[in-house]
């Protein structure tokens, strides 16, 4: 193979990987790459970016809600559900475990330490969003130099 | 967002499970399009909604469209469970709930609302694999029940809407078959049929709770616990027992298995009506306000509470504002149509007394008493019901005694009677009810209230109006007199939408029988009154043939099938769901 194309595979694996082991992503993403087919060649794409939609208007929602004159804890609660759910759904882990903490204060009405944890949990979120996208521009340099993406590995 | 799934009746090219027709309902964008990829990469046919009343919308238009729905516990504009409850109720589809939330009471609640099976997310596509095995498991017990009363002249038999499993799919495998038919070979003591025969000539048929058959069951539960005053920790006591129930029921071709299952669903019913007990309901009149689906219901079971001696009758009445209106059209129609003319009132009186419990003596004296236009009408069509019964049916005498709240049950009775009452006033025998005309709806109750927590089938109940009226052909003439009452009564394009319900109920098809009671009820009752109950989602669903509503106190049964937990005022609704059970 050209070595061009070899080095960037291996930049495309080095990226993906540091995303596994920094705990940024988990299985749950690898079951979304095997999801990906010829049918659906931007199937992981699509569905990330649906994933970053939806889960910048739940920031902006919370954000809103904890600027309250009096915060409603259950809708910020709610919120806090939606997003963890959403989160576990591409495997962005860290953005799992930033809700569940958020939403442990959020119970205890601590307005404080929720407004700490809502900030925690966006900086997740553009974590994962610049790694991602990180790792979908090597793709595509990849693809565009006339290489393949590495058949992904569960163990890594 | 709602994709129609492709050929959904069409019949199947592949092998089951290829080919199952899956629901999912998820307000998360990112899991739909998640789910639906890994559902379809199993080869399984996949509509997704991002909201449940979507969902149920889709659900109720293709009666039949689908074999299992997942679903979301957390979903905005619906609590998950209510639409487990719902689906399960209507449609009778195996559900499977999911949720990020992992916790035991969901997972619990989940089951106990009827799910068949909890999925932690993330989900895994294996997960997905076998979500067909539900299906299947549902499937089996249907084609038994089928056997069980395959000969029986008359009997209706629906279409289950399992239309992949035909002949050529379901019964290819007919080892698979092989085992259930060993099972029912030892637990039933019918003679054996050719299971193969049986089940892939004819339609899939079920057991359909028919009112009568009901008040059978719940008759014989009340025998077994006669002395108990609570029937509620009665059915839910380890003595009231399947074989018992049985036993008593004397039905020949009813299995054990459709007992037990009833008999579950009945508990669950119960003790959801026991929940909503604590609360007190005081509703006036019809309210236009949204209704609160918990007061609601606990209004109900409140009102259903054994301890009924404790309501008074204005509670009673106050709390089915929303079948009073239509109970008041109905009421003083049959007034002034029955032939037997006054007498109703004044003969269900004592007619009902021996045979009503205490609790509900106390509801339908007063209503009887007090016949007005505007009042108890709801509580007199029971009363005229069971005085009727009362004269010449011993069994329902029986069956009165069960003052259980089977509201939702008997909602949902009241629309299987819809269908038989056009036969039975021809001949006035509840026997026939089961024999002749078993009522197609089978367990559908999509009366039960959306926010029931339990989910119970049962598909009816002892409506006063029809069970009864069989027997007594008192009913008929109020009941052909009530159409043109009825249209003066309501708006035409009510009527018309309470035909179409009406028609609805004829079909011979549960899965086309069946309205949503929010929907049955809202045509009434918002048409025809201003106070408006806050029913949301009023839709029509195409209906078949109007002929067999004629007859029948379109307003009774719309008022009984109606989910009572939408109504604001509850008042009335434990009259309703006695006198229904009663009768």
């Amino acid at each position: 193979m050209d070595p061009r194309l070899r080095q960037m595979q291996r930049r495309w694996t080095d990226c993906r990987n540091s995303l596994f082991r920094e705990g940024i992503l988990d299985d749950m993403f690898m079951e979304l790459q095997e999801l990906q087919d010829e049918r659906n060649p931007d199937f992981i794409v699509e569905t990330v970016a649906l994933f970053f939609t939806n889960s910048e208007n739940l920031i902006r929602d919370l954000y809103s809600e904890l600027a309250q004159q009096n915060v409603g804890f259950r809708r910020v609660d709610a919120r806090i559900h939606q997003l963890k759910g959403s989160s576990s759904s591409i495997g962005a882990k860290r953005v799992t475990n930033a809700c569940i903490a958020f939403r442990d204060f959020c119970r205890a009405r601590n307005l404080t330490e929720c407004l700490r944890c809502l900030q925690q949990l966006k900086e997740e979120l553009l974590l994962v969003k610049s790694k991602l996208e990180t790792l979908f521009e090597l793709e595509n340099q990849l693809v565009a130099a006339g290489g393949s993406i590495p058949r992904v590995q569960r163990s890594f | 967002m709602m994709e129609s799934s492709k050929g959904f009746s069409s019949p199947r090219s592949t092998a089951f499970p290829a080919g199952l027709r899956v629901l999912v309902v998820d307000d998360d964008p990112t899991w739909l399009k998640i789910l639906e990829k890994m559902l379809k990469k199993c080869s399984y046919e996949v509509t997704t909604c991002g909201l449940a009343r979507d969902a149920l919308k889709l659900l109720r238009e293709r009666k039949g469209g689908y074999d299992i729905v997942i679903s979301d516990v957390n979903m905005p504009d619906m609590d998950g469970f209510k639409l487990l409850e719902l689906v399960g109720l209507e449609m009778d589809l195996p559900v499977i709930m999911m949720s990020v939330d992992g916790e035991t009471s969901r997972v619990k609640k989940g089951v106990q609302h009827g799910a068949c099976d909890y999925l932690l997310k993330p989900i895994r596509m294996k997960e997905l694999r076998n979500i067909w095995q539900h299906v299947f498991r549902k499937r089996i017990h249907e084609v038994r029940d089928i056997e069980s009363h395959e000969g029986l002249e008359g009997l209706q038999v629906t279409q289950s809407g399992f239309d992949q499993f035909d002949d050529g799919h379901f019964f290819s495998g007919e080892d698979m078959l092989t085992p259930a038919k060993k099972r029912k070979d030892l637990e039933n003591k019918h003679d054996e049929k050719d299971f193969t025969d049986s089940s892939s000539s004819t339609k899939k048929a079920r057991v359909v709770w028919s009112v009568d058959l009901h008040q059978k069951f719940v008759k014989a539960v009340n025998l077994i616990g006669y002395d108990r005053k609570d029937v509620t920790c009665l059915v839910c006591s380890a003595e009231v027992g399947p074989k018992k129930i049985l036993d008593l029921m004397n039905i020949p071709w009813l299995t054990r298995e459709n007992v037990a299952s009833h008999l579950q669903k009945y508990r669950l019913y119960l003790s959801r009506l026991q929940k909503e007990n604590d609360l007190k309901i005081s509703y006036g009149g019809m309210k236009h306000s949204d209704l609160n689906p918990q007061d609601a219901a606990r209004a109900l079971s409140r009102q259903n509470s054994i301890n009924f001696e404790q309501n008074d009758a204005t509670n009673c009445n106050s709390r089915i504002s929303g079948n009073n209106l239509l109970i008041q059209n109905l009421n003083s129609k049959s007034n002034e149509i029955n032939p037997r003319g006054t007498t109703i009132t004044e003969k269900s009186s004592p007619g009902i007394s021996h045979s009503l419990s205490p609790l509900e003596q106390e509801m339908k004296f007063p209503a009887i008493d007090g016949i007005t236009p505007g009042s108890y009408s709801w509580r007199e069509v029971p009363e005229i019901q069971f005085h009727q019964e009362n004269a010449g049916n011993q069994p329902e005498d029986c069956f009165r005694r069960v003052a259980v709240p089977m509201g939702g049950l008997q909602n949902h009775v009241q629309i299987d009677q819809l269908l038989p009452v056009t036969s039975i006033s021809s001949k006035a025998q509840l026997p026939n009810l089961i024999e002749t005309k078993p009522l197609n709806v089978d367990y559908a109750i999509s009366s039960f209230t959306q926010a029931s927590p339990v989910k119970t089938r049962i598909d009816s109940f002892p409506v006063p109006t029809k069970i009864h009226t069989g027997n007594q052909q008192a009913i008929q003439p109020p009941s052909t007199n009530k159409p043109s009452m009825e249209s003066q009564a309501f708006n035409p394009s009510c009527v018309t939408n309470l035909e179409s319900s009406q028609r609805n109920f004829s079909s011979t098809t549960p899965e086309s029988a069946f309205t949503s009671p929010d929907e049955v009820l809202q045509v009434g009752w918002l048409q025809d009154y201003s106070t408006c109950l806050g029913l949301q989602n009023i839709e029509f669903p195409d209906f078949g043939d109007p002929s067999m509503v004629a007859e029948v106190p379109m307003h009774l049964y719309t008022a009984l099938k109606f989910d009572f937990e939408q109504l604001s005022d509850q008042s009335e609704l434990p009259v309703i769901n006695q006198g229904l059970f009663i009768a």
